[in-house]
């Protein structure tokens, strides 16, 4: 079991607090990293979106990403031009604020800022 | 586990995450790309230190954390005690048999230049002296970001803030910035690096540089604020970039007191470029960036000369 699955229990001995007297005395902070919980998309205004066939796979916007919001992931991708990639870079838009740092930094501008429509 | 291999290409950076996703810091915060890497560098065998500052503040709000790491917070005044404090109970654990007296564990004291230039000053001075094993991080937004945008010891001659407005008394800060490697070379620390998040390679291989180090470490980052400093959200790296080309931030690296310029920079750009992307800056007349240019290339000779080669060139329109 994961500490992020193990949560409250293991404290309480179940993942919530149910009533009152389950509330622990001291704060807590159920698991290490638990801002990933929070959805930040709601902030942007504007979404970055990967041409998958434009990418030369560089790495440069998962580096500049203040959020960790491009994830790099073990995903092979065969361009149109023919050019066989092992990784793939796609964006999480539950965290992404959409600042455009990958937009402005990427070289090649596969990177395009549409914007939010809700 | 820690980087145990030089970081030469951009690939040598660990995909692995550890600073988690979430955090309320702003759009295209530099600080938050700085906490990135940092965290990558150092690993699970680390306990973090963190003063009083925008990182704090917006990677903590109860009952969430963003890191990974065992975190302990600490005021503006003393993150420098703090982390020895943490340092010396580590050893006294390991000399009772508690920890394993052979793992490495390191600690990091992460702070702004709030909390080190003018409030944390004395704590982190008496940290170098005492010589602890201590990696200490500033990111330095050049101003009290997090309350507001108010001037610190940081903040470069010229620039608005709310303490030091623009109108026809005043023009922006008086005073030039503070020369915190100085200080720091003024203990005689093994290991002291100034670093900017545009150069990832460098700024994560000093870092690793700084967690190997035995002894006290100082790398000094530079963090645009995209609300302090008055730059577009996409611009953060372009300016941190900037910064280094026209000269204002020389990335040096000083190992045992010996210095070096780990970016060279062969022909300078002229300020003017750095100063108007950024709106802290946008009341700047002529003059005012004429005497900025020559502030800088003086400070651009000195470090020549201080390294022993032209490392940074003269400015070229």
């Amino acid at each position: 079991m994961s500490l992020k699955d193990e949560g409250f229990k293991r404290y309480l001995g179940k993942k919530y607090p149910e009533t009152w007297r389950d509330m622990p005395i001291a704060a807590i902070v159920p698991w290490p990293g638990n801002t990933a919980e929070v959805k930040t998309h709601a902030w942007r205004t504007i979404r970055p979106v990967i041409n998958q066939d434009k990418c030369i796979r560089c790495r440069l916007c998962w580096t500049f990403c203040p959020d960790g919001a491009i994830l790099e992931v073990d995903e092979e991708y065969k361009t149109s031009s023919g050019r066989v990639f092992k990784v793939s870079y796609k964006v999480d838009y539950d965290h992404c604020k959409g600042c455009g740092i990958c937009a402005a930094e990427c070289p090649v501008n596969a990177i395009e800022m549409v914007p939010e429509e809700r | 586990m820690a980087l145990s291999k030089p970081v030469r290409t951009i690939w040598d950076i660990p995909r692995e995450e550890r600073f988690a996703p979430g955090h309320t810091m702003c759009q295209g915060c530099g600080a938050a790309i700085i906490m990135r890497h940092l965290t990558k560098v150092i690993g699970k065998d680390a306990i973090i230190v963190q003063a009083t500052g925008c990182v704090e503040v917006t990677t903590t709000a109860f009952p969430r954390t963003s890191w990974l790491n065992p975190w302990l917070h600490l005021a503006f005044e003393n993150a420098g005690a703090g982390a020895s404090g943490v340092e010396a109970a580590l050893k006294a654990l390991k000399r009772k048999g508690v920890i394993d007296p052979n793992r490495k564990i390191k600690v990091v004291a992460i702070a702004g230049d709030g909390g080190t230039f003018d409030i944390g000053l004395q704590s982190l001075s008496g940290m170098l002296e005492r010589g602890h094993n201590v990696m200490y991080v500033v990111y330095d937004n050049e101003a009290y970001m997090n309350t507001g945008i108010q001037r610190s010891g940081a903040t470069p001659l010229g620039a608005w803030t709310t303490t030091t407005p623009v109108g026809k008394k005043m023009r922006g800060e008086l005073r030039p910035k503070k020369d915190l490697i100085g200080i720091a070379l003024a203990h005689r620390i093994p290991y002291i690096a100034t670093a900017s998040p545009a150069y990832p390679t460098d700024m994560v291989e000093k870092l690793r540089k700084a967690y190997e180090t035995e002894g006290p470490s100082l790398v000094h980052i530079i963090s645009p604020c995209t609300p302090g400093w008055r730059i577009r959200n996409e611009d953060t790296i372009k300016v941190a970039r900037l910064a280094v080309l026209t000269g204002m931030w020389v990335l040096l690296e000083i190992v045992n007191g010996k210095p070096r310029v780990t970016v060279k920079v062969p022909k300078r750009k002229p300020v003017r470029e750095y100063l108007k992307l950024q709106g802290r800056f946008r009341h700047l007349t002529d003059e005012e960036i004429a005497r900025i240019q020559k502030m800088v290339d003086e400070y651009v000779e000195e470090i020549n000369r201080w390294v022993g080669e032209q490392a940074i060139g003269p400015v070229e329109e």
